[in-house]
């Protein structure tokens, strides 16, 4: 039997190393772009200031890669440490594109990151500038991979279930690699990635403003990462209305809990701004609504419904009954039963047997189970809207008010040349640092526990998917992951405000002294 | 499709052993020169010159264990399934110890004092040592056999958990590979050492590799004499064609002293196993002659045939089951699908050769001996 803790355990686990891990992609998917383009703008200009900016961020995109690179290796071990029910029942194609992740994204970019630090006095300025491109190419690839991953999670199309081998089997390649929920995924999350390091990158520049140090450095900095924040906070809210219209069409489930939709309403559905879910009761106990507006954005129309959460645990409750008929007709086949029409009456409930595996967690016997069990399923077959209904407000929120406002504002001062003299705002930006990081947590506690109960979506129950290990093991692994993480986190902030604190070695301020003598 | 399904089960058995053998041979590597830091490096300028030669390299190579452990998820799902659930506390101690190692290569630099630079050393040393000994004894058990079974649900068990688990996996055999692993690997570190670093260091790595060298050879031989008294695994049929439990559906015996059943029937393979040892036998050789180009490729033949020794001896099977012989794992039934097989094929046949390339131009582009002078002027 598994264990409800070992599995609840397992998730907290998996919880804690990827929010963990994704501290510091964001801000590598970004700032290695930015140095990428201070880096171009020195090839082009011959001007030292734009070297000493490569080298002074690349120096902070150094420490943040470190641990970035080893927390990332935590990700690959987990889906077999403590997953591997999933990895039996959907490594025939899940990882595939893992696996060409580490061919194609992890080479590159790990082959140039070491050049990157270590080639200055070896290479030529234009190719110094191509392995700073590739390796910034590099990074962002890998996110692409781990995406289209992550994407079939979200929208498992491309695959069909093996009887004989009790598992998920590709079907389409393209298919997966072109999905358009993974391409979608991928583009909201490098745009919300440039957001993140641009406002890094400003923010540690408005402190160099603040102390009158490095001030051309600083404000040169900023130029650059406003210019690169300013599209991609663009680019974050265009993509960031595309996923939700894929969530509509693919995840209703997620959509209507991210909205705390219970009641299917008539088209087009009004949008609640706030509202207090009480998930017991299955309703809002109080809620201010815009009308129209849910409807617009997450069907793009105005004639089409969103389907609330009542409906969809209803519909669920069919595909319940259903799935224990498949599990049902499966077990059969797999304990021997040859009969033709065994087969052929699996292949007709097997759309359902996700559904059906369901019972598995609430049915004593998941076979047969009784009607109470499967409403305790149906119910259980949708996330929490607690969970999703906030997360998905705090990542909006944080960074509609941190892009928005504070990258709006900071543009137009900017463009007024009036930003270094407006101490406050100046603070506000060195603040305002960790807001998008923690738009980015949110953004993943929502695509993640906005698809439970299920690992993969109507496929796989996440109940099912851990690996068959002991309450000790997990619990213990997830203590160390916890103390030795805890201690990495110190260090790498440590060393950052070390060296923020330090600022750039200013060789251009030195040349120009030098020029003037002569 | 291009191959039939036969032929990529085993054009992928070859790829993976491929993959290990970039692993030991780049990463393995990186992960000997950073554990010799200490008996080679008598102070901390001397460290940094060892370091600056991996540096630009050590997270490439890295890459060949990520790819490879990628590799094992896509081609054999059932192999990463059982294996990394059940060696759970050996796969986390080799995470634990990897993950000092980017954090060691770059925050050395940014602290000043000589007891900040010391401290992230010994880091780099220890978290470089572990993995090499832990791989060499996951070898040792995989020979052996190990306790994990398959239930009528296709979940994987092992037996087991926590101490009760790791601790049989550090048995006498086991740590005997674990340190024949370390061995070779030092051997092969230090050879890299002589090509790349200045003799008034090197010359302390070309001591330790003739004697490392000749160690590995020596244990090698006592290894295969010892284990020649294993038990082996012969397949006798698959699950029927149309069967519902295609790994346990298999008939498996065990055969009393039958781990190099392949060597005594086949006995022209025993070229394998031989290569190996007169690999490291004329790494140590020319390490002695202080020849370090001819050293690290007799190393890198030693390694690799050492590899493919344990790999073909357990051919076809992957993972043997000493707890139920019939879920243990083979290329014929632990494999991904017909399909995914092709398409990854293709993925590497376009990736491989191109990786393979910008990392030998890498290479050959931060080549040059390093010594503390040449370091100093770096920065």
């Amino acid at each position: 039997m598994i264990s409800q803790a070992m599995v609840e355990l397992s998730r907290w686990q998996f919880a804690a190393t990827s929010l963990y891990h994704f501290i510091f992609v964001p801000l590598t998917l970004g700032i290695s772009w930015l140095i990428f383009i201070m880096e171009l703008m020195y090839v082009r200009t011959g001007d030292v200031l734009y070297r000493d900016m490569t080298k002074f961020w690349g120096k902070l995109f150094g420490i943040n890669f470190a641990i970035g690179v080893a927390t990332g290796i935590t990700l690959e071990f987990e889906f077999g440490t403590n997953w591997s029910n999933y990895s039996h029942y959907v490594g025939d194609i899940f990882g595939a594109p893992l696996a060409i992740e580490g061919l194609l994204a992890f080479f590159l970019e790990s082959t140039f990151i070491g050049l990157f630090f270590t080639g200055w006095n070896r290479f030529s300025k234009k190719a110094h500038l191509a392995i700073t491109f590739l390796t910034a190419l590099g990074s962002n690839l890998s996110a692409m991979w781990i995406l289209i991953a992550n994407g079939w999670m979200q929208y498992p199309e491309f695959a069909v279930f093996s009887p004989e081998k009790m598992r998920m089997e590709m079907v389409d390649f393209f298919g997966l690699v072109f999905s358009p929920v993974a391409q979608v995924k991928f583009a909201h999350t490098v745009c919300a990635g440039y957001v993140t390091a641009s406002m890094f990158v400003i923010g540690v520049s408005a402190f160099m403003l603040l102390k009158k140090r490095h001030i051309d450095f600083a404000k040169r900095s900023m130029t650059v990462a406003l210019a690169f924040g300013f599209c991609a906070m663009a680019g974050s809210a265009l993509t960031g209305d595309l996923s939700a219209v894929g969530v509509t069409n693919h995840q209703p489930a997620k959509l209507a809990a991210m909205e705390a939709e219970y009641e299917t309403q008539e088209a087009p559905a009004s949008w609640s701004v706030f509202a207090i879910p009480n998930e017991e009761k299955m309703e809002n106990t109080f809620a201010i609504k815009v009308p129209w507006l849910l409807g617009i954005i997450a069907t793009h129309s105005l004639d089409k419904e969103v389907i609330g959460l009542r409906d969809i645990v209803a519909q669920n409750e069919e595909r319940i009954k259903n799935g224990a008929i498949a599990h049902q007709l499966l077990t059969k086949l797999r304990q021997g039963n040859n009969d033709p029409s065994v087969y052929e009456a699996f292949k007709q409930h097997e759309n359902d047997l996700g559904y059906g595996l369901l019972l598995v967690e609430h049915a004593a016997d998941p076979l047969n189970p009784t009607e109470a069990e499967i409403k305790t399923a149906a119910r259980n077959s949708v996330p929490s809207v607690w969970i999703s209904y906030f997360s998905f407000r705090l990542m909006l929120g944080l960074l509609g008010v941190a892009g928005i406002l504070v990258l709006g504002t900071a543009f137009f001062l900017w463009y007024k040349r009036d930003l270094e003299n407006r101490t406050l705002f100046l603070k506000c930006l060195l603040w305002a640092i960790p807001v998008p990081f923690l738009a980015c947590e949110f953004g993943w506690i929502l695509a993640e526990l906005g698809r439970q109960p299920w690992a993969i979506q109507g496929i796989l129950p996440t109940f099912m998917a851990t690996s068959s290990l002991s309450v000790v093991d997990v619990a213990l692994s997830l203590i160390c992951f916890i103390a030795i993480y805890t201690v990495f986190l110190i260090i790498e902030m440590y060393l950052m405000i070390k060296a923020i604190k330090k600022g750039p070695l200013e060789t251009s301020a030195l040349e120009s002294a030098f020029a003037g003598g002569k | 499709m291009l191959f039939d399904y036969t032929t990529l089960q085993v054009i992928w058995w070859i790829l993976i052993g491929v993959l290990l053998i970039g692993f030991a041979l780049t990463n393995g590597m990186d992960m000997a020169v950073s554990a010799l830091l200490f008996p080679v490096g008598k102070n901390s300028a001397e460290r940094k010159v060892l370091i600056s030669t991996i540096v630009p390299h050590w997270d490439g190579n890295q890459v060949w264990l990520i790819t490879a452990g990628g590799a094992i998820f896509a081609a054999w799902p059932e192999v990463y399934a059982a294996s990394f659930s059940g060696l759970y506390w050996a796969m986390l101690l080799v995470l634990f110890a990897i993950w000092l190692r980017p954090l060691a290569f770059d925050y050395r630099n940014h602290g000043e004092t000589e007891i900040w630079k010391k401290r992230w050393d010994i880091a780099l040393s220890v978290g470089s040592l572990i993995p090499m000994l832990i791989f060499g004894v996951a070898f040792g058990n995989l020979l052996q056999g190990l306790p994990f079974y398959a239930d009528e649900n296709m979940r994987w068990h092992y037996d087991g958990y926590f101490l009760s688990a790791l601790l049989p996996l550090l048995n006498p055999f086991a740590l005997l590979c674990g340190v024949i692993s370390v061995l070779m690997l030092i051997t092969h570190g230090c050879m890299w050492i002589m090509l790349r670093v200045d003799e008034s260091i090197s010359l302390r790595a070309r001591k330790i590799a003739v004697i490392s060298a000749l160690l590995t050879v020596v244990l090698f031989v006592v290894a295969g004499l010892w284990s020649y008294n294993f038990n082996g695994y012969v397949l006798n049929s698959l699950a029927p064609s149309g069967a519902f439990n295609t790994i346990t559906g298999k008939s498996v015996s065990v055969v009393e002293h039958g781990l190099f059943l392949h060597y005594v029937n086949y006995p022209v393979t025993v070229v394998v196993p031989a290569l190996a040892g007169f690999g490291m036998l004329f790494a140590g050789i020319f390490a002695f002659k202080g020849n370090a180009v001819k050293g690290i490729i007799a190393s890198s033949v030693g390694i690799a045939f050492t590899i493919i020794t344990a790999g073909a001896a357990l051919f076809p099977f992957i993972l043997p089951s000493s707890k139920d012989v019939n879920s243990s794992l083979t290329i014929w039934d632990a494999t991904s699908s017909h399909f995914t097989l092709q398409v990854m094929l293709y993925a590497v046949i376009v990736f491989v050769p191109l990786a393979l390339a910008y990392t030998i131009w890498a290479y050959y582009r931060m080549w040059g001996k390093a010594s503390v002078d040449t370091v100093k002027e770096d920065h």
